[in-house]
């Protein structure tokens, strides 16, 4: 490897830093240390393999790599072997040895250790030929995966910062929002508004000071993208807000990371320091003259801290409270200085649109929205983890194609989409393609991404108070309608899933729902009720279901359940008897048991522990 | 446990009062020149102290020149923030989206049982504090519990017992 100079102080140094890289994968071992895999153990399985590698001699030969979120959450810990692209998932400590010896030594698979595939369970070794890879698009997610975020050469390796140096060497500031215009990017922070608006909007402010904002308080519950991202490829995130500051004429920026994510955090703090000390951030950057610099802000707690203006109240030192617009950010946002404040992966975007041009970006996705969009998988499907899709791609293909469908064989009932400002979309829908229009129609919104399947099991109207529980906690408190309006709706939800509710709770949910959307100060009143008019409109059977018949058709909610044994199915074996934590079942062994309903307290115990499908709830066995 | 109600578990010696008040004037003179510097000042602190008694967010009123109030404002409206003493491992059980649907209510329930505290409440011995957290991000290993930065996944009911053996162990 040829020498090349340690800060780069030009776009030819940064040229012969990249030849210098020798980016030969065939002795290289991938290993997903994001945070899901980690949490899976990937750390054990990489000591272990070193071991191995180290008893049979391997160990300069070959080389592991942690590298970002590869995907595939559910399936961690997850290899790639560099050498022939086969994919392990659920590797363990034990079958480190096997790995070395049989797939390294002799060059055969380890069949039972790679991806299977349909009802037959076929194996498919390849990544390559993967449905669940194979069908995505990777754009956000290009580098996860395959660069040890923790090294700057890998990323240089593949175009990192190669977006930075041509815009350095041959675009103007203008030319620059003119290529994000042709791209049509747009935000993927949740509203979906035009980023080249934004900063145009900043650009065109008067002032000296601006500054770039990074949105990594990645708060709606079920989306992890932004976590992954910076976990896997902190680079594209660093280099995305470099063109941002070029483009406004900003010179300092900050991410504002939640603190729920200290893997994050580390990362996005030690490619901070490796950029700054190879003359990516810093003064005179590439020798063009251009200064930037980046500091990180961790939240403290506050999901109201997404919302762009509390975002900056928090950093300023105060209490995360939205503030009215206009002024907008771009006029008067951090510190009253024009600020651009986007996403992870809104910047994320950027390198490739800056490096390949707005229309090869533009070029997937549909009319009106442009590029990919990741999407968090979590809940009921097989797949569990993160998918890139163009924009526009019908839901059934993510869920089904992708994701493998939903787990136990169960059926598809909704799929919530956009978090706690998002709604379902039931099973008619199925079509729909996910791009910021059609989700609209349909009372959802894209949102950050966060996509939770729904089953069978789950109830409805659970779930929408599920949701006002969660942002009635996280209410500021600052407006009324937000504060007192979502605190009445969770009280009438309660109600109804108590079996108190009446049909006039209904007109009152939707009168008020429909009021709390018109007169909330910031996104988070404005969106609250979406979960709650969205189930209203999607499954008002079984809203009406808890109201008139007092029943919870999903067995959720437990003042709506009953559970009673079947005389005709019960062996006796007394289970359920013995594991009633009110000991309100009576019966001898051999004998039919029966349930005392005055005494017992729905908890479901014995129906979990029959082994006979005796046990019904709502009538209904197993 | 000293008057404070400070004890440490893992047998080190703890740093003394005086000797975090040394270090938090430090972090204050460090800080006090950068705009925003009150809540990684806080966050610092509440590293140090372990909570946020009103002496300490005296003293960075003071050093920062921040009204009390204002001080006191922040660390309300903010839930990583205490001013109670909290253990020295938090526990953070997820009640986001997909850990719910996958049963972290249950995990909850157990957590309470055993530790006999509910959400908001330290042990007794000041080594576990319960805690909902809103998303770790791990959606796809529900559910999620968090003890301090340890992200521990596909959680089950049974395993408490032996998930909190662990932590109360003595580390070497």
């Amino acid at each position: 490897m040829k020498k090349t100079p340690k800060v780069l102080t030009s776009a030819a140094d940064l040229d012969a830093r990249r030849a210098s890289i020798n980016p030969e994968t065939k002795d290289k071992i991938f290993m997903c240390a994001g945070g899901g895999c980690i949490a899976s153990g990937a750390m054990a399985v990489k000591t272990a393999l070193l071991a191995e590698l180290k008893k049979h001699k391997l160990d300069k030969a070959v080389y592991i790599v942690e590298t970002g979120c590869m995907g595939p959450c559910s399936g961690g810990p997850i290899l790639l072997m560099g050498r022939d692209n086969v994919y392990y998932q659920h590797v363990a400590v034990a079958d480190a040895a096997e790995i070395v010896e049989k797939h390294l030594l002799k060059g055969e698979i380890v069949e039972r250790l790679t991806w299977k595939e349909g009802p037959n369970q076929k194996s498919v070794p390849v990544q390559g030929d993967i449905p669940f890879f194979k069908r995505q698009t990777k754009i956000v997610l290009r580098n996860c995966g395959i660069v040890d975020p923790n090294s700057l050469n890998d990323t240089i390796s593949r175009n990192g910062y190669q977006a930075l140096s041509k815009m350095l060497t041959s675009m103007t500031p203008d030319a620059v929002i003119e290529e994000v215009k042709k791209s049509g990017l747009r935000g993927r922070g949740g509203a979906g508004f035009p980023t080249h608006i934004k900063w145009a909007a900043a650009r065109q402010s008067p002032g000296a000071v601006k500054y770039v904002l990074c949105n990594a308080d990645e708060g709606d519950p079920g989306a992890f993208m932004d976590r992954s991202v910076l976990e896997g490829d902190p680079h594209s995130v660093i280099e995305g807000m470099l063109i941002g500051g070029f483009a406004i004429g900003s010179s300092q920026g900050y991410v504002y990371v939640r603190a729920e994510y200290p893997l994050a955090v580390e990362r996005l703090q030690r490619a901070i320091e490796m950029a700054r000390e190879a003359g990516l951030l810093g003064q005179n950057i590439l020798g063009s003259g251009y200064a930037f610099d980046l500091e990180i802000r961790k939240g403290s707690g506050a999901f109201v801290c997404g919302e762009e203006t509390a975002l900056m109240a928090s950093i300023e030192g105060r209490r995360g409270e939205p503030r009215p617009r206009p002024p907008f950010p771009a006029q008067k946002g951090l510190w009253m200085k024009p600020t651009v404040l986007n996403n992870v992966e809104t910047f994320a975007n950027i390198p490739f649109i800056i490096l390949n041009g707005g229309d090869s970006f533009a070029s997937y996705g549909t009319a009106k929205s442009k590029g990919t969009k990741v999407f968090a998988l979590a809940g009921a499907v097989n797949i569990s983890g993160l998918v890139e899709v163009p924009v526009g791609t019908p839901l059934n293909d993510v869920v089904f194609d992708i994701a493998g469908g939903i787990k136990d064989g169960k059926s598809f009932k909704a799929a919530q989409i956009g978090g706690p400002s998002g709604g379902c979309i039931p099973a008619e829908y199925l079509k729909v393609p996910l791009d910021y229009e059609s989700l609209n129609e349909l009372g959802a919104i894209m949102g950050s991404g966060g996509l939770i399947v729904i089953d069978e099991d789950a109830c409805m109207v659970d779930v929408a108070r599920f949701f006002v529980d969660f942002v009635q906690e996280e209410s500021c408190g600052k407006c009324v309608p937000c504060r007192e309006g979502t605190r009445r709706m969770l009280e009438i939800l309660t109600r109804i899933c108590k079996g108190q509710g009446e049909m006039a709770d209904l007109e009152r949910l939707s009168t008020l729902g429909t009021e709390i959307k018109a007169t909330s100060l910031c996104g988070l009143g404005q969106t609250a009720a979406n979960p709650v008019l969205s189930t209203l409109r999607h499954f008002m059977d079984e809203y009406k279901a808890h109201i008139l018949d007092k029943k919870c058709p999903a067995g959720k909610c437990t003042s709506l359940v009953t559970y009673d044994i079947d005389p005709e199915a019960c062996v006796g074996c007394t289970a359920c008897a013995r594991r009633c934590p009110v000991a309100c079942i009576a019966g001898v062994a051999k004998g039919i048991h029966v349930i005392d309903q005055k005494v017992c307290t729905r908890c479901g115990t014995c129906y979990t522990v029959c082994k006979f499908k005796a046990v019904r709830r709502n009538g209904k066995t197993k | 446990m000293d008057e404070t109600g400070r004890t440490c578990s893992c047998g080190c010696k703890p740093l003394s009062e005086a000797e975090n008040h040394a270090r938090l004037a430090q972090v204050i003179q460090e800080y006090q020149h950068k705009p925003g510097a009150l809540i990684p000042v806080l966050q610092i602190a509440q590293a140090l102290f372990g909570y946020l008694p009103k002496d300490v967010l005296r003293t960075i009123s003071e050093g920062l020149n921040e009204p009390y109030s204002r001080v006191f404002g922040v660390v309300t409206f903010y839930s990583f923030f205490s001013q109670v003493p909290r253990g020295k491992y938090v526990i953070r059980v997820c009640m986001g989206t997909a850990c719910y649907v996958r049963g972290g209510q249950a995990v909850l329930a157990a957590l309470e049982q055993e530790l006999k505290i509910s959400v908001g409440q330290t042990t007794p011995d000041r080594v576990f504090s319960l805690d909902v957290g809103r998303c770790f991000g791990a959606c796809g290993l529900a559910p999620a519990v968090m003890i301090n930065d340890d992200v521990l996944q596909f959680v089950q009911p049974g395993q408490i017992k032996d998930i909190l053996a662990q932590y109360r162990k003595p580390t070497a």
